[in-house]
């Protein structure tokens, strides 16, 4: 059997996704994520009326990590994930559980090199291409209004 | 009533662009640092084109608490440090989002000294 | 005896005198709950990590072993074995305070394989080898995959690494025991898979070639066998195997099976089924170990399988290459 024939073996007998069952997670874990936060920004509208649309945006955000890294932390946010896929990646709780995930992992080598210098082995790209965005977009605008 | 439409439509809204995400998982078998990477990608796309705005008019939370609305608060910062000058053009970006990076982190830490990672197969 | 380049027939007879296996938690509520020796009441081990708990699981095995059959550490003449952790460090810790003569071998699940080989050769000039391999599914996924508590979703064709641990004792004279009659030394096989988490294909290559040489080498035909084992290919693997043997005119569909693919049982929901180096010790030296003692099955050829990745290459664009090595058991 040739290497080609063998892939298309392969291609045509892996076994795939339940797109059904999958799709319909995702959605409706992601909505109910979506939602809590909408729920969030609307309390928080409520009560610090003083509070700049930034600012509250923030908080919401802030909230949701803090709820993504608690449920890691209390081990059930992988649980989540497990039948979730995509709807409990793409939401900031999912890259709340990016940070903290490997920072338990890894905190058996010790805080230092462990904890602190492997916290970032999943969400690291997220950071960098933030930080690369940031200043690209920023000095193209810049630019953009100078001309 | 307003409010009851404005969580629907965050629901709807928030839950497409998770399918989406789980599409290219189940077409590509990415993994998820690749999918945040994109979907950051996307919100800073949709920002520097003045599209962000807009949909978040209508979807709320929907679109901003999926990682999109981390890249669009991204560029917003950098729109607003390029009106001041070149210094806060490039600075201005990490400012908008150094609250949501600031608990991330620090959140991280702090759960790694309080829990331990388990092996839960149940 | 050389029978080809090979396959190689043993003019002693080496015998297994005696098994230990030790389950995780979740390997003993499937199929083969009845045959596992001892059974951990979870992952931890009462250990700080889980590197630790597995160097735990390993010395416990040998522990219990030598209990078993009245030995003590000097009664042992070498200590073959191998993990899938960094450097063989779960191996080498374990066997650290036993003052045992000590090899560390590898070759991804296929390493009890390989273990049993060296053990058959370093026999003429022993008396007792042991034998014994680990694996462990928290060691395994922060190795090769993803910290424990990130929220990820595995595909279809994914396997579960199997925490267990077994150990087996060759030596030539307990001759009423199972023993090993002939082996082939696999080579390695890649049809260019890419997919890591589709492992069973990607090792079902080299199975097919290794289960060749040694029928044609030996002269036999697969009815010869009760059965022909592979180590974790899984349940796609396994029919992948079946699909392959066929395309070389060996019909073995009712004789091939799986370690991986029999441990656990439909409702446990994992996916192709087991893997990892422990998956075909824990099989044989509890499940097949005893149906051999027990007269009900005669002759098998036991494929460990393994896989030849580490968590870099498939990242730097190479692919899965695979490993098979056969060893025939009669009773």
């Amino acid at each position: 059997m040739t290497i080609k024939e063998y892939k298309e073996y392969v291609k045509a007998h892996t076994q795939k996704t339940n797109e059904v069952k999958t799709l319909t997670l995702s959605f409706i874990v992601g909505g109910i994520i979506c939602t809590i936060g909408q729920g969030f920004l609307e309390l928080y509208k409520e009560i610090l009326p003083t509070f700049d649309e930034l600012k509250i945006g923030s908080l919401v955000s802030v909230t949701m990590i803090f709820i993504g890294a608690l449920l890691t932390g209390l081990g059930l946010y992988d649980k989540i994930g497990y039948h979730a896929g995509g709807g409990s990646i793409v939401p900031i709780t999912g890259f709340a559980n990016s940070i903290v995930a490997p920072a338990m992992e890894f905190n058996k080598e010790g805080i230092i090199l462990g904890t602190m210098a492997k916290m970032f082995v999943i969400a690291g790209p997220i950071i960098v291409s933030a930080i690369v965005y940031s200043v690209l977009s920023g000095l193209i605008f810049y630019f953009i209004g100078v001309i | 009533m307003e409010m009851f439409l404005r969580f629907l439509s965050a629901f709807a809204i928030g839950g497409l662009i998770c399918m989406i995400a789980q599409i290219l998982i189940n077409k590509t078998k990415m993994t998820s640092a690749r999918i945040l990477v994109i979907f950051l990608s996307l919100g800073v796309i949709l920002e520097c084109f003045n599209l962000f705005k807009p949909i978040k008019e209508f979807a709320g939370c929907g679109i901003t608490i999926p990682i999109c609305g981390f890249g669009s608060t991204i560029v917003m910062g950098a729109k607003e440090g390029a009106k001041i000058g070149l210094f806060e053009a490039t600075t201005y970006g990490l400012t908008y989002v150094s609250a949501g990076l600031t608990a991330a982190i620090f959140f991280g830490f702090l759960m790694s000294i309080i829990f331990k990672s388990h092996s839960k197969r149940k | 005896m050389r029978l080809s380049r090979q396959t190689f027939l043993l003019t002693k007879p080496v015998y297994i005198a005696s098994t230990m296996s030790l389950a995780g938690p979740y390997e003993a509520k499937g199929n083969f709950k009845d045959f596992f020796d001892y059974v951990m009441e979870d992952d931890e081990f009462n250990e700080k990590s889980h590197e630790l708990a597995e160097i735990k699981m390993q010395k416990y095995v040998v522990s219990k072993l030598l209990m078993k059959n009245n030995l003590e550490y000097k009664d042992i003449d070498l200590y073959l074995g191998g993990d899938l952790i960094n450097q063989l460090t779960v191996t080498s810790f374990s066997a650290k305070e036993t003052n045992i003569p000590y090899f560390g071998v590898y070759a991804a699940c296929a390493t009890f394989a390989e273990s049993l080989i060296v053990g058959c050769n370093m026999l003429l000039n022993m008396d007792r080898v042991l034998c014994i391999t680990s694996s462990h599914f928290a060691t395994a996924e922060r190795q090769y995959r993803f910290p424990l508590e990130l929220g990820t979703q595995p595909t279809p064709a994914s396997q579960w690494t199997i925490t267990g641990s077994g150990a087996l004792i060759l030596d030539k004279t307990s001759n009423n025991c199972p023993k090993i009659v002939a082996y082939t030394i696999g080579k390695i096989v890649d049809l260019e898979c890419t997919d890591v988490n589709n492992m069973g294909m990607a090792m079902a290559p080299g199975a097919a070639d290794t289960i060749e040489q040694h029928l044609i080498s030996r002269n036999q035909s697969a009815k010869d066998y009760d059965l022909i084992i592979t180590g974790d290919l899984g349940r796609l693997g396994r029919d992948t195997l079946d699909y392959l043997l066929k395309e070389k005119n060996i019909v073995a569909t009712n004789i091939i099976n799986d370690c991986g693919a029999m441990i656990f049982n439909k409702k446990q929901k994992r996916g192709q089924g087991g893997s990892g180096a422990g998956c075909c010790s824990l099989v044989f030296c509890s499940y097949l170990y005893k149906l051999l003692l027990s007269k009900d099955i005669h002759r098998i050829l036991f494929v460990p399988t393994g896989a030849l990745l580490s968590k870099d290459s498939p990242l730097q664009g190479d692919t899965i290459p695979g490993i098979a090595h056969a060893i025939e058991i009669e009773v």
